[in-house]
């Protein structure tokens, strides 16, 4: 790990309502890697990528991405620092009323004063990365799921980021259209040079991409490490989400402190609340 | 930009849901009234605020015209046509009692050019485009394309909600002025093609009473507000709505009703102003 | 491709609705029609003006020759003072007279103009100073009692 990372991310607290999500997490994203962060559903994986993308501000910890403080930064300057990062979407978030084309394009357009003539290189250029470069004229609604999400994928690139953030890249996708996409997240973040974050609960998928894994339960960082370590990691909350065991130490409700404390010692109170 | 402004209201809301139900539903409403009009008050000054890009770039507003204006003109031409024709056969039974058939081509011509055209050109409009900006956004919205373009560095109000508003205003009273030209014409063809008033009579009579100033212009500036009153809920209305399927339908239904009545309450003010002017 | 589609339906629904306003302004509305290009304003002053309105016609021999300008309270004399823009098309004797008609029983007032007989032309700024104001029916009926009740009172003496 290089000694100033991209992403740096140290105790950050945060919650929706008065139920706290996080509870001090700290992650480093070294530049040029692919780093994946994962756990349960409702775990807190989307709300800190939106932490670190300036949707949200922490209540507590600091966010700081390429040396910025992301939380202190006002409208003008987020827009500056989200210009050299992008994000992809859960279901691609494709524009519907504009063709692939111009969805890969929009970017450039808004961002940008280029001709024509090269926004369509560009466009093509990324398209044929995706492998779609044959499917530039259809519409949104006329790509299958696959289909959208590599799009999508085109477009978070178009403009060459510093830092692609990745919502759940690999939610209801088919086995070989997840190869795709997992295959792409690697290739590109390598061609481009970018650093890229995947949140994800596709145990499978992601460890064969990544570099490195946080895995996150109630709140906090439960274990981290590269692909192999997380395989063969002793933590029991880690061990049991990567190799799918039904019974364990991570409750299939709602994250709380001491759960299984909480269950072992009253079961009758846990029937009364629920 | 908060995601759901709706997910904000004061907590005095759940004290008042508390003991008696009735009292407590009809607060809760109140209070639901009050902090809607102040949101709504809000987001009208964010969208005004992000207008610029609106006209520096106005090709996309040229294109949100053609969805909500030229999208709407089938309708609001057929219902004005339909609307004249039927104040100038109401109209003909009642005054040719008086002996004052001739009078039709006024009747008409107030009627629409003063309340009917704005008014009914504003509900159709408000179901018609209101809506169906309403929808959209919502729906861009609950596929997190809102969420998206804000990722990408581009203001959703400036590049989505701006340029939607101003075509509704921009076509408003366009919009407004094709009904009541098409409602005067259906009275024509009643009146004088049908039922044989003289045409001589039925056009001096309806220039002599119909003033430019006080009757037409102020027909237009009604339906001026009325483009901003329903361009602005629609988007507001989109914007603000829950990110589900059920929040988009709830958002849209909540779109034509409460432009509905804010046409007809500012019909009322506006009407009332513009006499005692007159 | 599309844009220019777009663009063009853009500029017809545009002119269309233009088109649309002009129809409501000439043809409905009385713009061009009634409005003479060009006019000259004469002051009138009335003792009671009743129910006369600003834009109310201002007819000679039944023809509208002008409508009501400006309606103001004189302070000094504690009269009506009413400006008449009078269609530049028609020139009036000075000694015109002007009365506060009313079309009809319960119609609306205007002005009617009696021309008089001299050689001179009314002018912009002049003042017409023959002129009859509005009947109040209330002092209509009020004069009419009380001549009743002398007529009544007079023989007996």
């Amino acid at each position: 790990m290089s000694a100033q990372p991209l992403v740096d991310v140290s105790d950050v607290h945060f919650g929706y309502g008065r139920e706290p999500i996080l509870r001090g997490v700290s992650l480093r994203v070294p530049r040029g890697s692919v780093v994946g962060i994962m756990g349960g559903s409702g775990c807190g994986k989307t709300t800190l990528l939106r932490l670190i993308s300036g949707q949200l501000r922490p209540r507590q910890g600091a966010v700081r991405v390429a040396g910025q403080d992301v939380p202190s930064l006002d409208g003008e300057a987020l827009y500056g620092l989200r210009r050299r990062m992008s994000m992809l979407f859960q279901f691609g978030a494709l524009f519907t009323d504009l063709s692939v084309f111009d969805n890969v394009a929009f970017p450039l357009r808004e961002h940008t004063s280029l001709p024509e003539a090269m926004v369509r290189d560009l466009v093509l250029m990324k398209l044929e990365a995706v492998g779609l470069r044959g499917a530039q004229a259809l519409m949104p609604s006329e790509l299958s799921g696959g289909m959208a999400r590599r799009v999508a994928l085109a477009r978070a690139v178009v403009m060459d980021p510093m830092l692609v953030l990745y919502d759940e890249p690999f939610a209801g996708l088919d086995p070989i259209a997840m190869a795709v996409v997992g295959t792409l997240i690697r290739k590109l973040n390598d061609m481009l040079g970018a650093t890229s974050i995947i949140v994800t609960h596709d145990v499978h998928e992601s460890l064969q991409i990544v570099d490195y894994l946080y895995f996150l339960a109630g709140g906090r960082v439960a274990g981290e490490g590269a692909p192999e370590s997380i395989r063969a990691t002793p933590t029991p909350v880690v061990r049991q989400f990567v190799h799918g065991e039904i019974d364990g130490p991570v409750p299939y409700h709602y994250p709380a402190p001491g759960y299984a404390e909480d269950l072992g010692l009253a079961p009758a109170r846990g029937d009364h609340r629920a | 930009m908060p995601k759901t402004w709706a997910s904000r209201r004061p907590e005095a809301i759940i004290v008042l849901e508390g003991s008696r139900q009735g009292v407590a539903r009809i607060g809760r409403h109140f209070i639901d009234l009050v902090w809607r009009v102040g949101a709504l008050s809000r987001f009208l000054v964010l969208v005004l605020l992000a207008s610029g890009t609106s006209f520096r770039r106005f090709r996309l507003v040229v294109r949100e015209v053609y969805f909500e204006g030229v999208q709407s003109l089938i309708i609001i031409v057929v219902s004005g046509l339909f609307v004249g024709m039927v104040l100038g056969l109401q109209g003909y039974e009642t005054l040719q009692k008086y002996g004052a058939q001739e009078s039709i081509g006024v009747l008409v011509a107030l009627s629409l050019v003063r309340e009917l055209g704005p008014v009914v050109a504003g509900l159709l409009f408000a179901s018609r485009a209101g809506s169906a900006i309403t929808a959209e956004i919502g729906l861009m919205k609950a596929t997190e394309q809102i969420t998206a373009m804000d990722m990408m560095a581009v203001s959703p109000m400036a590049r989505v909600i701006a340029p939607r508003f101003w075509a509704g205003v921009i076509s408003m009273p366009l919009l407004a002025a094709l009904f009541s030209a098409m409602g005067v014409f259906g009275g024509y063809l009643v009146g004088v093609v049908l039922l044989g008033v003289d045409a001589g009579a039925f056009w001096s009579q309806m220039q002599a009473a119909v003033d430019f100033r006080y009757d037409v212009l102020n027909g237009v500036v009604k339906s001026f507000v009325f483009g901003i009153a329903v361009s602005a809920i629609a988007t507001f209305e989109g914007f603000d709505a829950p990110p589900t399927a059920e929040g988009v339908s709830g958002a849209t239904t909540r779109t034509v009703v409460s432009s509905a009545l804010v046409i007809l309450a500012l019909d009322l003010v506006l009407t009332a102003f513009m006499l005692r002017q007159g | 491709m599309e844009r220019t589609t777009l663009d063009f339906w853009f500029g017809a629904f545009v002119l269309a609705g233009f088109a649309a306003l002009l129809v409501l302004a000439l043809k409905v509305g009385n713009l061009g029609a009634e409005t003479p290009s060009s006019t000259y304003r004469v002051q009138a002053r009335f003792d009671n003006i009743g129910g006369l309105k600003v834009r109310a016609p201002v007819r000679s021999a039944g023809v509208l020759v002008g409508r009501v300008a400006e309606i103001r309270f004189d302070n000094d004399r504690f009269q009506a003072s009413v400006t008449l823009a009078l269609d530049a098309r028609y020139g009036f004797p000075k000694d015109t007279s002007a009365s506060i008609l009313t079309s009809g029983l319960l119609g609306e007032q205007y002005i009617g103009l009696d021309a008089g007989g001299d050689d001179k032309k009314l002018a912009d700024g002049d003042r017409i100073t023959l002129t009859q104001s509005a009947i109040v029916l209330e002092r209509l009926i009020g004069q009419f009692l009380f001549n009743k009740a002398q007529e009544d009172a007079a023989p007996s003496k």
